[in-house]
C-alpha cells in the first residue's frame, strides 16, 4: 500500500482529518467485468483499499456433469462450454489428459490439425481479449476491427466442423471431421491476410497515447507474486517470466515448430503492467501465425479416425495434464476407477487462478484502474466458475 | 530430481508421516502423507534447495466413497523442472486438513473451492468461505451422497 | 406497458393511428441491456459487432437497465444469479421485453439434468417474450428472434382486448 493511504491527511493547521472507507459494489451486471463477476471494492475516496472478488454466478457444475456422463467422450461438449472463447484449447486439454490415461498415440495428421485449430483459436481468443480490453478503457473502434477478423477464423472453423463457437471437434484419439477440401489454402490465405492486420491494431490501439496512459504502470504484477499466486499464460509472461507450456512442458507436437515465447519487458512502463499483458497477447498472435504456417506446410496425409477407440474404458488410475490454453495453464485432473465414466474430473482453470491475484494488484490504485486491471487479466467467467 | 529421489528424501526427512510412495507402475507417481503433516511437508517442498516446488499447479478435493475424502496437490518447480503429486486422506466425520495458503497463496482459492464442494475444512485458512455456491446453499455438491435440493429460495431446482 | 395501455374499450381512427406510431417508435429502437451471462454473450457481442451489425435494427447496447427496452438473457442462469436477474428486470421501465437467448436460458440446456446450481429456464423468474433456440444460437438466429419481437410489438394495441 502506498504512503498516501496510510499517512493521515493533515489540514494546514496540522489537524489530521478522519477519512471513512466506503464499500462499492461492482457487478455482477457491469459492462466491464467480462461476464458476471462481482467485485466488492473497499475505497477510501477514489483509492482502492481492497478488492474482494465474488465468483460463482456462472457455476455450471462441470465437475458434477463429468462424473455423470455415460462415457468420457460426452464430457467434451461441457469442456467447450467452460471457456467458450477458446473452446478448442479446452477440448485439447481434456482430450490430451484422457489419451494419456488410455495410452493412445494419435496419428500425425490429427496432431497437426489439432495444433492448427488450437493456434487459430488462440488468435481468436486474443482478438476478443484485446478488443474488449479496448472497450474497457474507452476505445470502441478496435473492437469492431478485431471482431471483423475474428469472423474469418470462425468461418474456417465452421467449414471444418459446422460450429462457430463450441465445436466438439477434438475427440479422444482423433477428430470429428477431417479438414474439408480447400481448407489449407483458405488457412494460408487467412495468415497472409491477418499478418498486416496486427500492425493495424498496433497503430489503432497499442501505441495510442490515451491507451498507454490508461494501462502503462497500472496494475503492476511482480514476477515473484505472479508465481506464488500460480498465474500463468499471458498474465505470467507479462510479468517477464519466460514460461510457456508449449515449450517448457511440451505436449502434442509443439516441439517441432520454431517460435518465440513473448514476455513483457516494460517497454512503456514497468514490467508486468497492464500494457505488457496486453502486448504479450498481441505478439502471441503473430507467433501463433508462425506455428500455423509451419504446420500447414508440413501437414501429412492420413486417416484421422484410425486411433479413435471404440470403447473408452481406461484402467483405474489418474492423471494430471496441463496444456497452454489462450489464458494460461489449463490442467485436467482425471481419475478413473476402471469404469466407462470418469470418477472425478477437476479442471484447473487458468482464469480462476489468474483472478485470485486481482486483490493483490488492485490495492492502492484508482477505481477507474480496476476496470483496466480486470480487463488485462482476460478472464472468462465460464472458466472461473466452471 | 526424479520422483524416486524426491520420495527418498522426503522419507528420510519425515519418516512415518509418509504413508505411501507409489513411483513405479502408474502414469504419475504420487506420495501419500498423513493429513496433519501437510503444512510442514509443503513448507519443506517449497523451501528445500533440492526441491524448490514454487508452483502449486492444482489442488483438488476428491470423494473416495466409503466416508473418505481426499486432497490432492499437484506441484511443479519452475527452476528444477520436476513435478510431484502429494495426496492425503481424511475421514468425512473429521475432514480437517492444514491449510497451505501460507505456503502458496494460490492455494487460498483452491482450498475455498474444495471446502465449498466437499466440505473439507482447511485449518488455518485465512478466509474459509464458500467460493462458488451461495452461502445458504444446502450441502456440498460433489460428495457422492449429495442430493439436489428440491427448492432453493423458492426456485425449483430439478428440471 | 405505458399509462394508456389497454385503457380503451373501443378502437377508432385516432387510437389505431396512435397505436401505429407508438409501435413503430418502439420496435425501431429497441435498446438492449448489455448483459452477457455465458457463451451466448460472445455470439451476442458478435451480433453487435461489425460483421452482423445489430445497430441497423436500432439495437444499441446500454449498460443500465433504466435505459433499456429489451433484456437479452444470453447464457446460463444460475441460482446465485437468478435473484439478480429478477432485480434487473424489475428495474427496467415499461414497456420492457425479454429475449431468452440459447438453450440454457430457455430450459437449462445441457445442464438440465445434473445442474444442481442451474436454473432450468429463465422463465421461472421473469416472463419471456421470445425464445431463441440453439447452443449457442448463431447471430442470425438472434436477429430472427429480434425480428419476431418486432412483429410482436407491431401488433400491440392500446385497446383492451376482450376474450
Amino acid at each position: 500500500m502506498s504512503d498516501l493511504l496510510t499517512a493521515p491527511v493533515k489540514t494546514s493547521t496540522g489537524r489530521s482529518l478522519r477519512s471513512e472507507e466506503m464499500i462499492i459494489n461492482m457487478g455482477p451486471q457491469h459492462p466491464s467485468t467480462h461476464g458476471v463477476l462481482r467485485l466488492e471494492l473497499v475505497v477510501d475516496g477514489e483509492i482502492v483499499v481492497d478488492v474482494i472478488p465474488h465468483i460463482g454466478y456462472l457455476h455450471r457444475c462441470f465437475e458434477k456433469h463429468s462424473e455423470h456422463m455415460t462415457n468420457y467422450q460426452q464430457v467434451i461438449p461441457y469442456c467447450d462450454r467452460m471457456d467458450y472463447v477458446a473452446a478448442m484449447n479446452m477440448e485439447m486439454g481434456y482430450v490430451v489428459a484422457v489419451e494419456k490415461l488410455l495410452g493412445i498415440q494419435v496419428p500425425e495428421r490429427v496432431e497437426y490439425i489439432r495444433v492448427i485449430m488450437n493456434e487459430l483459436q488462440r488468435i481468436a481468443s486474443h482478438l476478443i481479449a484485446a478488443g474488449t480490453y479496448g472497450l474497457d478503457v474507452g476505445a470502441f473502434t478496435p473492437f469492431l476491427y478485431m471482431f471483423r477478423d475474428r469472423e474469418r477464423i470462425l468461418d474456417l472453423f465452421e467449414t471444418t466442423c459446422g460450429a462457430r463457437l463450441l465445436y466438439n471437434y477434438i475427440w479422444v484419439g482423433g477428430l470429428s471431421h477431417d479438414l474439408p477440401p480447400g481448407f489449407i489454402d483458405k488457412a494460408k490465405a487467412f495468415c497472409n491476410y491477418f499478418r498486416p492486420k496486427i500492425k493495424e491494431y498496433n497503430d489503432l490501439l497499442t501505441f495510442n497515447e490515451i491507451f498507454i496512459k490508461r494501462t502503462a504502470n497500472v496494475g503492476v504484477l511482480p514476477a515473484d507474486v505472479a508465481i506464488a499466486y500460480g498465474c500463468s499464460g499471458p498474465m505470467l509472461r507479462g510479468s517477464g517470466v519466460d514460461w510457456d507450456l508449449r515449450r517448457d512442458d511440451p505436449y502434442s507436437i509443439y516441439d517441432r515448430f520454431s517460435w518465440e515465447v513473448q514476455i513483457g519487458k516494460g517497454e512503456v512502463g514497468t514490467a508486468g503492467d497492464c500494457w505488457d499483458r496486453y502486448m504479450v497477447r498481441i505478439r502471441e498472435m503473430e507467433q501463433s501465425l508462425n506455428i500455423i504456417e509451419q504446420a500447414l506446410a508440413q501437414i501429412p496425409e492420413g486417416d484421422i479416425a484410425s486411433a479413435i477407440p471404440r470403447r473408452i474404458r481406461p484402467n483405474a488410475g489418474e492423471v494430471y495434464v496441463r496444456t497452454e490454453s489462450a489464458r494460461g495453464e489449463l490442467g485436467f485432473y482425471v481419475v478413473s476407477d476402471g469404469s466407462a465414466t470418469p470418477y472425478r474430473v477437476k479442471a484447473r482453470s487458468p482464469s480462476f487462478v489468474n483472478l485470485s491475484v486481482l486483490p493483490e494488484i488492485c490495492r492502492g490504485s484508482m477505481i477507474a484502474d480496476v476496470v483496466a486491471i480486470t480487463g488485462s487479466t482476460d478472464i472468462v467467467l465460464g472458466e472461473v466458475d466452471r | 530430481m526424479s520422483p524416486q529421489e524426491i520420495s527418498e528424501k522426503l522419507q528420510s526427512q519425515f519418516g512415518a508421516a509418509i504413508l505411501e510412495a507409489k513411483i513405479e507402475g502408474i502414469i504419475q507417481p504420487y506420495i501419500k502423507v498423513a493429513s496433519v503433516n501437510v503444512n510442514d511437508l509443503a513448507l519443506f517442498l517449497r523451501d528445500d534447495a533440492d526441491m524448490q516446488f514454487d508452483y502449486l499447479m492444482c489442488l483438488s478435493g476428491i470423494d473416495y466413497g466409503k466416508n473418505v475424502l481426499g486432497v490432492v496437490y499437484h506441484l511443479s518447480s519452475m527452476t528444477k523442472r520436476h513435478k510431484i503429486t502429494v495426496k492425503t486422506d481424511v475421514p468425512v466425520e473429521k475432514a480437517e486438513v492444514p491449510s497451505v495458503a501460507d505456503v502458496w497463496p494460490t492455494a487460498n482459492w483452491h482450498e475455498r473451492e474444495a471446502y465449498d464442494m466437499y466440505g473439507i475444512v482447511f485449518t488455518g485458512h485465512p478466509d474459509l468461505r464458500r467460493m462458488l455456491l451461495p452461502d445458504d446453499y444446502p450441502g456440498h455438491p460433489l460428495r457422492k451422497d449429495f442430493k439436489v435440493p428440491e427448492f432453493y429460495q423458492g426456485m425449483k431446482v430439478p428440471y | 406497458m405505458g399509462l394508456l395501455d389497454k385503457q380503451f374499450n373501443n378502437s377508432n381512427v385516432i387510437i389505431t393511428s396512435l397505436d401505429n406510431l407508438l409501435n413503430w417508435a418502439r420496435l425501431s429502437s429497441l435498446w438492449q441491456m448489455q448483459f452477457g451471462l455465458a457463451c451466448c454473450a460472445i455470439e451476442m457481442m458478435a451480433a453487435a459487432a461489425s460483421h452482423y451489425d445489430f445497430d441497423r435494427f436500432g439495437v444499441i447496447p446500454r449498460a443500465t437497465p433504466r435505459q433499456s427496452d429489451v433484456m437479452i438473457v444470453a447464457g446460463t442462469v444460475t441460482l446465485k444469479m437468478a435473484s439478480r436477474i429478477k432485480r434487473l428486470y424489475d428495474q427496467m421501465s415499461e414497456p420492457r421485453y425479454v429475449i431468452s437467448m440459447g438453450s440454457c436460458s430457455n430450459c437449462g440446456g445441457p445442464y438440465w439434468e445434473h445442474g444442481y446450481h442451474v436454473l432450468k429456464g429463465v422463465d421461472r423468474v421473469i416472463p419471456v417474450d421470445v425464445y431463441v433456440p440453439g447452443c449457442p444460437p448463431r447471430p442470425e438466429a438472434l436477429m430472427e428472434g429480434l425480428i419476431k419481437l418486432q412483429e410482436k410489438i407491431r401488433h400491440e394495441s392500446l385497446v383492451k382486448k376482450t376474450a
